[in-house]
């Protein structure tokens, strides 16, 4: 019966048939794994809910109460900050050093592998050790040498105003070595043959830069802006193990949205409100990559 | 073959075996793993089970940092332990859910508890019946360095709050700078400080916390205020100390680099391994004649899973883990206080150079009945921030961050 519906089938029709049945591992993987918790999470974000209670639908509630929560409004920012500062100067560095590298053919391996060794770190580790590195002096090593030169001692991570950028930084850091070694395959990628034409059009050093690499750039450095857009929006571990006075402190100067989900769900219990967090966090993440994938479709027609 | 039939013939007796034991009831019992506690507890049931052999314990513990989000979980599910270890602060989440079950009062009296145990822990007590109860509690008391004492010729460790603040500034050091090599006294709001500034010194200055029945803010008061001022005048006027100077508090007592700590009994341990670290431990400064002290604890709850016999071995075990002998083999084994004056406040204890100040700070401690822990704590810290960073004043400081913790009581306590 099966085998005479089987052999009924055209060669193509067998061939999608295949190609579903290997195909249904992951759409089920997917449906179980990835979108059924993003639903509840959906559901979740209209109930008040404890974890040990009942769940009790109160409807938009949590989103009213999060947007009449002036803390949100600051950690909103703050993330917002992390990723429209922090992207571009890792995206300016990241180029920077890869467009050197590719000239340089000394130790070309070894020096690659320093930059993109801070990737594979722990960022809980790293942070550690910034954390040291920024304390007063008897310890700190950065106070240390601004005093070297007689520059007075600088807060950094007690301090509301610099504290987020000194958490940035060694988040910077850390992306660096993945985002170079993707500009040095895009630079390997460009035909040899456009470079030496344009040598012998007699085309200068930035003009090579500005007419032939960077546009040829532009699918890296879209997929870059976005991967670490999204990184940026969602950076946790960094301020997690450095800030001061508590998580995201001082004041909550350096507290990102991620951050104030777990807390809302893991300190304080509030699964409900932390839900309705996450889908807030979800919408901008989604937006953010729609617009970014419509430029890059755009700009790579 | 052979072999693998002689296997075969172990694993069914194996089987048989443990099959045999069916009949003897197992309880769960659960608390978050502290290497002492642990073992603790271990003694315990082995004491227990030689006393009741129908009746086996499993233990189980996780690292404090899932332990509050696992037991949430497991308790809620249905499953896990029979009898838990829960953070005082916790239980009433657990009681309003019905997630556990109220003592029962012929095993339990309640005139029983409230003579024997120590006058805080009726706070366990809610719709007339009581929740749960601890075998040990826990105070703060003053760790001070006895060489850095020594040093600046300072001959004991401070009464008061006025000599306080004279030890610290005899001890601190500075560079030609100005940067602290050594401070007087160790400030860290993430640590204990918040407990010191809101259930001593704000009781110190005259006032409370909040109010009798918990729901309201008392400390934006003249008392508050003058509390908060105490503590931010450290670094800011008398200049003995920095917040988050070597990281945390215990760091810098630990590096001999502060003269003074505020902490609780189970940092004894961590301080007795600091090479070189001679200290002593002294009772909380008072302020006019009058001391106060800050306790906090651990209780032993009956999960709703108990049922039948499992219901009945729980109380038994719950008896024996809060008797007497247990509560003394705790304060040896762990280092954390007897729940029961009789035990706690014996001379032998009392007397005793380490453990003594905290149980003398027992008879005058007041436990906060914190709806979340979290939130709340970070009133200090925000507090201490506003004034130290931003430079507000303490009164404003205190006005902004009550309100931010009325509004987490408010949450609570209008549902």
């Amino acid at each position: 019966m099966v085998l005479r519906f089987w052999d009924s089938l055209t060669i193509s029709q067998k061939q999608a048939f295949v190609a579903w049945l290997f195909l249904s591992i992951p759409i089920l993987f997917y449906l179980i794994i990835r979108f059924y918790p993003t639903f509840e999470a959906f559901y979740v974000s209209t109930v008040k809910w404890n974890i040990l209670g009942n769940k009790k639908f109160i409807g938009i509630n949590n989103f009213v109460k999060i947007i009449n929560n002036e803390e949100f409004w600051i950690v909103l920012s703050n993330t917002v900050k992390y990723a429209v500062i922090g992207v571009p100067i890792s995206l300016f560095l990241s180029f920077v050093i890869a467009y050197y590298l590719n000239e340089v053919t000394f130790g070309h391996e070894t020096i690659r592998a320093l930059y993109f060794i801070p990737f594979l770190t722990t960022a809980v580790a790293m942070a550690w050790v910034w954390r040291w590195l920024y304390q007063p002096v008897p310890i700190g090593y950065f106070n240390v040498i601004l005093s070297w030169f007689g520059i007075p001692q600088q807060p950094f991570l007690k301090s509301v105003s610099q504290a987020l950028y000194s958490i940035m930084a060694p988040a910077v850091w850390a992306g660096l070595g993945f985002q170079i070694i993707i500009f040095l395959a895009g630079l390997r990628a460009i035909p040899q043959s456009h470079l030496e034409a344009s040598s012998i059009d007699g085309a200068g050093r930035l003009q090579v830069l500005w007419e032939i690499l960077l546009p040829a750039l532009r699918p890296t450095i879209l997929f870059l802006t976005i991967v670490s857009t999204i990184g940026f929006l969602r950076i946790f571990d960094q301020v997690y193990s450095m800030s001061s006075d508590s998580a995201g402190g001082p004041l909550n100067s350096t507290k990102p949205l991620v951050l104030m989900i777990y807390e809302s769900a893991f300190d304080e219990f509030k699964m409900g409100y932390a839900a309705a967090l996450t889908v807030i966090l979800f919408f901008i993440l989604l937006a953010v990559s729609l617009v970014q994938l419509s430029l890059m479709k755009k700009w790579t027609q | 073959m052979l072999r693998n039939m002689l296997l075969s013939a172990i694993t069914g007796f194996a089987i048989l075996f443990s099959s045999s034991s069916v009949g003897a009831v197992e309880i769960e019992y659960w608390q978050y793993t502290y290497k002492t506690r642990v073992e603790a507890i271990d003694k315990l049931i082995i004491s227990f089970e030689a006393k009741n052999p129908g009746i086996k314990v499993k233990h189980t513990n996780f690292p404090y940092a899932d332990y509050r989000k696992k037991v949430a979980i497991a308790v809620s599910a249905g499953d896990g332990p029979d009898l838990v270890q829960l953070y005082y602060g916790w239980l009433n989440d657990y009681r309003e859910s019905g997630l556990i079950k109220p003592l029962p009062k012929s095993a339990f009296p309640h005139s029983k508890i409230e003579n024997e145990f120590f006058g805080m822990v009726k706070s366990m007590k809610a719709d007339g019946e009581y929740w749960g109860l601890p075998t040990a509690v826990r105070s703060l008391a003053l760790f001070y360095n006895k060489d850095l004492f020594a040093e600046a010729g300072i001959s004991g460790p401070p009464e008061t709050l006025d000599d306080f603040i004279d030890a610290a500034k005899k001890m601190t050091k500075k560079d030609s700078s100005g940067n602290y090599l050594q401070i007087g006294f160790a400030v860290d709001t993430d640590g204990q400080d918040h407990h010191w500034w809101r259930e001593v010194l704000t009781r110190l200055y005259g006032g409370q916390p909040y109010s009798n029945d918990g729901k309201k803010i008392a400390y934006n008061s003249d008392a508050g205020i003058k509390a908060l001022k105490f503590i931010t005048d450290l670094e800011k006027t008398h200049k003995v100390s920095s917040n988050g100077f070597m990281n945390r508090g215990q760091d810098a007592f630990k590096a001999g680099r502060a003269g003074m700590e505020i902490d609780g009994s189970f940092r004894i341990s961590t301080f007795n391994k600091a090479k070189g670290l001679n200290f002593g431990i002294a009772e909380l400064p008072g302020y006019r004649g009058k001391r106060y002290n800050f306790s906090s604890y651990w209780v032993n709850g009956i999960t709703r899973k108990a049922k039948g016999e499992k219901y009945e071995a729980a109380i038994k075990f719950l008896k024996h883990i809060t008797s007497e002998d247990a509560m003394q083999l705790w304060l040896d084994t762990v280092g954390e206080l007897p729940a029961k004056p009789r035990i706690a406040l014996v001379e032998q204890n009392k007397q005793h150079p380490l453990y003594g100040p905290f149980i003398k700070g027992l008879s005058y401690a007041n436990a906060t009945s914190f709806v979340s822990e979290k939130p709340q704590r970070q009133s200090l810290i925000d507090a201490y921030d506003m004034v130290i960073l931003k430079g507000m004043s303490p009164a404003d400081a205190i006005s902004i961050v009550a309100k931010k913790e009325q509004r987490v009581l408010d949450e609570f306590y209008n549902n």
